[in-house]
């Protein structure tokens, strides 16, 4: 199996990003999916920088895809994602099937996860169109997967998200900016303070959910380190991780070590709870609700 | 002659079918008793013989029956799903509301002359996108996700030949629709997969000593005092905590009214005007049917001088979620 590094779904400064991809260039990740894919607001990195992340990536060799935004609204959403459909080089994750509609048939392309393909007709469709590989919606359990791998067009991989908080919601309010009660249009871009979103608690202290910008993501984080036997049986080719402030380097190396069996996964999980000592999440890959955990390590 | 602008009721049972179209609804949809609709609860919706005397009796008075078969099938239900879409041919269904790209290339290969509407759930907020759907599977009509500004629709209605319908009261998502795992997350289901958004079966409540809390699968949803309204634990309606403020961090309990929209509405050419509400009682209906047909018809007459009634107002206020209308996401600072 192969590791990809995820879009960074977070809004950091310019300086932290590109000494963020320097690093990534050092590690043992094989594919890196770089660009905005949350808020269009956001802007201290544009297309002809990440350009530059993509040129310095491949130089590493890596291979590097744009991807598009995933809530496309206006005319210059529209135009953003067509410079990066246009780009003329790299490879294009799809995040919305405005995309795809740019893309299909004319050149090859990566269906992000959030293009809803649940069953073998939807994903021969997309194939059909030209994608090499999709991402599997995050809340797609293995058993589903499996019934899809089963019927899978030849010539497509599939990548599967298995590590970071979970991107579970999109919208066109900024939650961000609700917090901080300013309007999404003046929000002052208050997001860059949060390196790996805000927790939102409930109401007797369990950290539940994220606020990223228009993005809810989960508070705990997926971690499919413990099920990386149960992704090779399920015959998935590339095993994404989703970039968090810190650490991304190390959670490489230990998911590199763990599907090159140098690693058991019992000791990389632990290993990766001593990175974070908050609790983790795997039940979606489990056909249970995403926040459960059938690692059994903490119990003990 | 086909009306301007259609309204498009909900109709979660026969007696709701029926007074929707009693009231002046120039549409229905509804959905079967199963999974493949996003509104599958218990005691709702349509087996053959109810949806064949709904289409009947729709029919027989001039209105238009569309079918919901809005979730995504899994390769396991695939079957199932394929069978609606024969029956809702073989029923004489006016159209199909589909999200699945699989599912609306069955339809076209097997059934071309069955209308296809993109539904809600679809997730398609510009004209790229519903293009991609009018490309591909021919759609005649897309259901807008209630994310976008006025100006955005506007700006997307020139831009595509597919019909636009929006919608214009009732519950309000405040995540776009077929991009929400928030329900799954925490319970398992989620609108996408099984039709539902914090499902019933998953919510519990208790009296504590800090007030009345409602739980679903067992996380803090919100947590009331005696002298506040508690509502429906719906995900993104609860409060929670975020650097110490306890607030609706995603949405307060509210529903969505675009009376005052409908002049630009009409301007811009929308073809259908979507009534949410397909859980709701057939009083319910008949009675939001009223006020929407009433509105329509006066906004149509003159639409320079309309103004919303003070009576439609109050009418529709009497039976809304929270009690509180917004104009959501059409207007812009709700952003």
């Amino acid at each position: 199996m192969k590791l990809s590094l995820g879009p960074n779904l977070y809004y950091w400064p310019r300086e932290k990003q590109q000494a963020y991809y320097e690093e990534i260039s050092d590690s043992p990740v094989d594919i890196v999916y770089i660009g905005e894919t949350v808020c269009s607001r956001r802007h201290v990195m544009r297309l002809p920088d990440w350009l530059e992340v993509a040129k310095m990536l491949t130089a590493a060799g890596k291979e590097v895809v744009l991807s598009t935004l995933t809530l496309i609204e206006s005319e210059s959403d529209l135009k953003t994602m067509r410079r990066i459909t246009e780009n003329g080089g790299f490879l294009v994750e799809a995040n919305d099937m405005g995309a795809v509609h740019r893309l299909a048939k004319r050149l090859p392309f990566i269906a992000g996860p959030y293009l809803n393909i649940y069953n073998p007709q939807t994903l021969g469709l997309i194939a059909s169109l030209g994608a090499r590989r999709w991402v599997i919606p995050v809340e797609m359990s293995h058993e589903t997967l499996l019934s899809l791998q089963q019927a899978r067009p030849t010539g497509i991989e599939t990548e599967v998200f298995s590590y970071g908080r979970l991107p579970l919601a999109f919208s066109s309010r900024c939650f961000t900016a609700r917090f901080h009660n300013l309007p999404k249009d003046d929000c002052r871009f208050l997001c860059i303070n949060d390196h790996d979103g805000k927790t939102m608690y409930t109401r007797e202290g369990k950290p539940f959910l994220a606020i990223n910008g228009i993005q809810t993501q989960s508070a705990l984080s997926y971690n499919l380190i413990g099920d990386l036997d149960s992704l090779q049986q399920t015959g998935v080719d590339v095993v994404r991780i989703s970039p968090q402030s810190k650490h991304s380097s190390a959670v490489i190396r230990l998911f590199r070590d763990c599907i090159d069996k140098k690693l058991s996964s019992a000791s990389a999980m632990q290993q990766i709870d001593a990175l974070f000592p908050e609790s983790s999440c795997n039940g979606y890959w489990h056909g249970r609700p995403g926040l459960d955990q059938t690692w059994k390590i903490h119990a003990t | 002659m086909q009306p301007e602008l259609e309204l498009v009721c909900p109709a979660g049972n026969l007696p709701a079918l029926k007074v929707a179209v009693d009231n002046g609804a120039n549409s229905v949809y509804l959905g079967f008793r199963d999974d493949t609709n996003a509104r599958n609860f218990t005691g709702l919706n349509f087996d053959e013989e109810n949806a064949r005397k709904g289409v009947s009796y729709a029919h027989g008075k001039g209105a238009k029956v569309f079918l919901a078969l809005n979730t995504y099938p899994r390769t396991q239900g695939w079957e199932r799903w394929k069978k609606a879409i024969d029956q809702a041919a073989e029923l004489g269904m006016d159209a199909v509301i589909l999200a699945d790209p699989g599912l609306m290339q069955y339809a076209m290969n097997n059934h071309p002359n069955l209308h296809l509407h993109l539904s809600v759930q679809g997730s398609a907020t510009n004209y790229e996108a519903i293009n991609f759907y009018y490309e591909h599977f021919g759609i005649r009509r897309a259901v807008l996700p209630r994310v976008l500004s006025f100006a955005q629709v506007e700006e997307l209605s020139g831009s595509t030949p597919v019909e636009l319908e929006l919608f214009g009261f009732g519950g309000l998502c405040v995540m776009v629709e077929g991009r929400c795992s928030l329900s799954s997350y925490a319970t398992g289901e989620s609108p996408n997969n099984c039709g539902v958004c914090s499902p019933p079966k998953a919510v519990r409540w208790q009296q504590t000593t800090k007030g009345l809390e409602s739980r679903l699968n067992g996380v803090l949803i919100d947590r009331y005092t005696d002298e506040e309204n508690a509502g429906y634990p719906t995900l993104c309606k609860g409060r929670f905590v975020v650097d110490g403020e306890t607030y609706y961090a995603m949405e307060e309990p509210t529903s969505l009214n675009t009376l005052e929209l409908l002049p630009e509405l009409l301007r811009i050419k929308v073809r259908g005007l979507k009534i949410e509400g397909r859980q709701r009682s057939p009083a319910y209906v008949a009675q939001v049917t009223r006020v929407w047909r009433d509105a329509i018809d006066q906004c149509m007459k003159n639409p320079h001088a309309f103004v919303v009634r003070p009576s439609w107002s109050a009418e529709l206020g009497k039976i809304s979620e929270g009690q509180q209308h917004t104009l959501g996401a059409y207007h812009r600072p709700w952003k």
